[in-house]
């Protein structure tokens, strides 16, 4: 044993040297990447080959002998093998806004169009923080373009939270300087919303019906009915998830919160909608919410359903985001309070940019899954694409025809559906501060 | 471990005490649930006092200073920072957490901000710090513990002694009287334990008031006015340091330091 010699000493660093000559370029990688081992290989074949077969049939079908000008499937069939797409050229303007008034069109394009104005400086933290006024006043201006009717019914509407903040701000304010500076803001938040409440209950309509009689600024008014097809995807889907992601948020911190009666009511919420199928709450929404309210109140089918549908996105949002939440170590919550944060500050500032981060991909996974689930509304009757089918189908001259007419669905929402998986992956790759 | 800083230089004439009262525990308990953690602590923490509490693990040092800026409540007894008693007054406990720093074991960085943006956060948000000032005042405490040119990046890039340092440079932006470490150097591999325990003892010699749970004995010798003993939530012992190493009294104390300083 003490014979063998272990002392050794190095005198020189070893200098770097490149790899072995077969472990980079495009050889290298096909090598390792695609016929690695035996069974490698094989799957390679194999799915080339069934991607091949694939595409070798629908490439033919679709382009090359798809025909776009024909007044019936048979006249289709007389002309060329492919898929008869002169269907969807037929009814396009029907997939695209339903039965909303041919010279009105340009209403809820409009909008569409501006939808990608309010929607960037959200998306994009690079954009001047001024434009998000706009994403602010964008619900108000595109319910005005599609809805129609006088420009002061939403202006209203939007004047109320302005009210509201006045009266917290100045009333505070005043209230101030007689009382205790803390109970006076207490007050002052109550009352601003409680002024908020009264405006938009009581003096929203006949305020409408005031300035509307000395200023009228109006466009020609299109009833919901009229309203369809991808439009109708588009607003309850945006809709809902530009409101389940704020609800979700709150819900969520409600459920972890140490108030019991707040966190019961938050619980009981989301068991509740998560316990119950989206169709059943689509047909409260339809059917049995009008036996609860006025008899005289006309409350609008499709802001009926979006409430719904946001209320079942919300509940999911929430548990997501408290998945979020309780990833985080206990650590952020007792450095954030050892700093002498408050709640909000903390939650606003460390918590939630942390524990919203983690939930991206679950996040994206329920705003998918909620643009998706805005085909369910056919069933209660209302034409989004799945609902302006039927009728097609029904027609004697395009009876029979299918796989056309769902595949342009699924394209419209898969175009949608992979741009947010997309947007997701870019978010997590910028927020991604960990190790760079 | 103590020859670590045996070569550091202290100077002793900065180590000064007043007469003034940071911080009066008197009678306090705490219980988890059924289990008495920490049992009737008296203790007064004059200005500019470093105290090392050690004990083994367990032993309820941690959640005493983690009472001391109510991450921990305490349901008997009282206790008083800088003369504000603390009571579950919400305004009460945000002042005192603004005036108390604390350091973790785990160093508790945000991992999601720049190491700069960590250690303007809390002067800009809670004590209204105009954001040019706040970076300022950061700057001149990542100087002086020696990573100002690691502003821009973010924690995650950062070795634990340099994390730890910062956390440390976060706390003394808020200008605190009183500074709580807990544990700070335990979870550092041992070539960065020394530059963590530089920053502290530099920060000792400004007049800091620091309480300190660790085991870095070294320190303790150095730069401690007083070592408390802990174990079974109780204060054991607590003497000067020369004394306390030297000549415990306890039979539990001697036990303790025998199994720490024989490894």
């Amino acid at each position: 044993m003490t014979t063998r010699g272990i002392a050794f000493v190095s005198h020189e660093t070893i200098p770097p040297s490149p790899p072995p000559g077969l472990s980079l370029g495009p050889v290298a990688w096909i090598r390792a990447n695609l016929f690695s081992s035996i069974s490698n290989s094989v799957m390679t074949i194999v799915g080339l080959a069934v991607v091949f077969h694939v595409l070798s049939a629908v490439i033919p079908w679709l382009f090359l002998g798809s025909i776009w000008n024909a007044g019936s499937l048979t006249e289709c069939r007389s002309i060329d093998t492919g898929a008869c797409l002169a269907v969807i050229n037929e009814r396009k303007w029907q997939f695209f806004f339903g039965f909303y008034p041919a010279e009105e069109r340009w209403r809820p394009f409009a909008a569409f169009i501006l939808m990608f104005a309010a929607i960037f400086p959200v998306l994009f933290s690079g954009a001047s923080r001024k434009l998000l006024v706009f994403s602010v006043i964008y619900p108000g201006l595109a319910y005005w373009l599609i809805w129609g009717g006088s420009i002061w019914g939403p202006v209203m509407v939007f004047a109320g939270p302005g009210v509201g903040f006045a009266v917290w701000r100045y009333g505070g304010r005043a209230a101030g300087s007689v009382m205790d500076v803390n109970v006076a803001g207490m007050l002052a938040m109550v009352a601003g919303a409680l002024v908020t409440i009264i405006w938009w209950l009581f003096l929203v309509e006949p305020l409408d019906d005031l300035v509307t009689g000395i200023v009228d600024i109006g466009l020609e008014p299109v009833q919901s009915a009229r309203i369809g097809g991808f439009l109708l995807s588009l607003i309850i889907g945006v809709s809902g998830i530009a409101a389940s992601f704020p609800i979700g948020v709150c819900l969520a911190l409600a459920r972890r919160s140490n108030l019991l009666i707040i966190r019961a009511l938050s619980v009981g919420f989301i068991e509740f909608i998560r316990g119950v199928p989206l169709i059943t709450l689509l047909f409260v929404a339809s059917v049995l919410l009008q036996y609860f309210l006025p008899p005289s109140t006309e409350f609008d089918l499709i802001l009926r359903v979006v409430i719904m549908v946001t209320a079942f996105a919300s509940a999911y949002m929430a548990e997501v985001i408290r998945g979020g939440l309780a990833a985080l170590p206990k650590g952020q919550y007792e450095a954030a309070d050892a700093l002498g944060l408050d709640y909000w500050k903390s939650m606003r500032l460390i918590i939630l940019p942390q524990a919203l981060k983690i939930s991206i991909p679950g996040i994206v996974n329920t705003f998918i899954g909620l643009f998706k689930d805005t085909t369910l509304v056919s069933v209660i009757g209302l034409l989004d694409p799945v609902g302006i089918i039927n009728p097609i189908r029904a027609d004697q001259n395009w009876n029979g025809i299918v796989w056309e007419l769902y595949g342009f669905i699924a394209l419209f929402f898969f175009i949608f559906c992979f741009s947010m998986s997309r947007y997701s992956q870019y978010l997590e790759r910028k927020l991604q501060t960990g190790h760079r | 471990m103590s020859e670590m800083v045996s070569e550091r230089e202290v100077d002793a004439s900065k180590l000064q005490i007043s007469d003034e009262v940071a911080i009066q525990i008197t009678g306090m308990n705490k219980w988890y649930g059924d289990f008495h953690v920490l049992r009737d602590i008296n203790l007064t923490v004059y200005r500019g006092e470093r105290i090392v509490i050690c004990g083994p693990s367990g032993s309820g040092k941690s959640t005493l200073i983690r009472c001391i800026n109510r991450l921990e409540e305490h349901q008997k007894g009282s206790i008083q920072v800088d003369g504000i008693e603390l009571s579950s007054d919400l305004k009460n406990i945000d002042k005192i957490r603004s005036e108390v720093g604390m350091c973790f074991q785990h160093f508790n960085l945000f991992p999601h901000l720049t190491v700069l943006e960590n250690c303007t956060l809390a002067p800009i948000w809670v004590r209204k710090t105009p954001k040019k000032q706040a970076e300022e005042t950061a700057m001149k405490f990542l100087d002086r513990v020696k990573i100002a040119d690691q502003a821009r990046k973010y924690p995650g890039q950062l070795s634990g002694g340099q994390q730890q340092r910062v956390a440390i440079a976060r706390s003394l932006c808020m200008n605190p009287r009183i500074m709580l470490f807990d544990e700070p150097t335990s979870a550092l591999d041992p070539e960065m334990i020394k530059e963590v325990l530089d920053v502290m003892v530099d920060l000792a010699q400004t007049g800091m008031t620091m309480l300190c749970v660790t085991h870095e004995m070294g320190f303790a010798r150095q730069v401690a006015n007083r070592v408390i003993f802990m174990d079974q939530g109780q204060i054991v012992e607590q003497n000067e340091p020369e004394p306390f190493f030297t000549n415990p009294q306890s039979e539990r104390t001697k036990l303790f330091l025998s199994q720490i300083l024989s490894h």
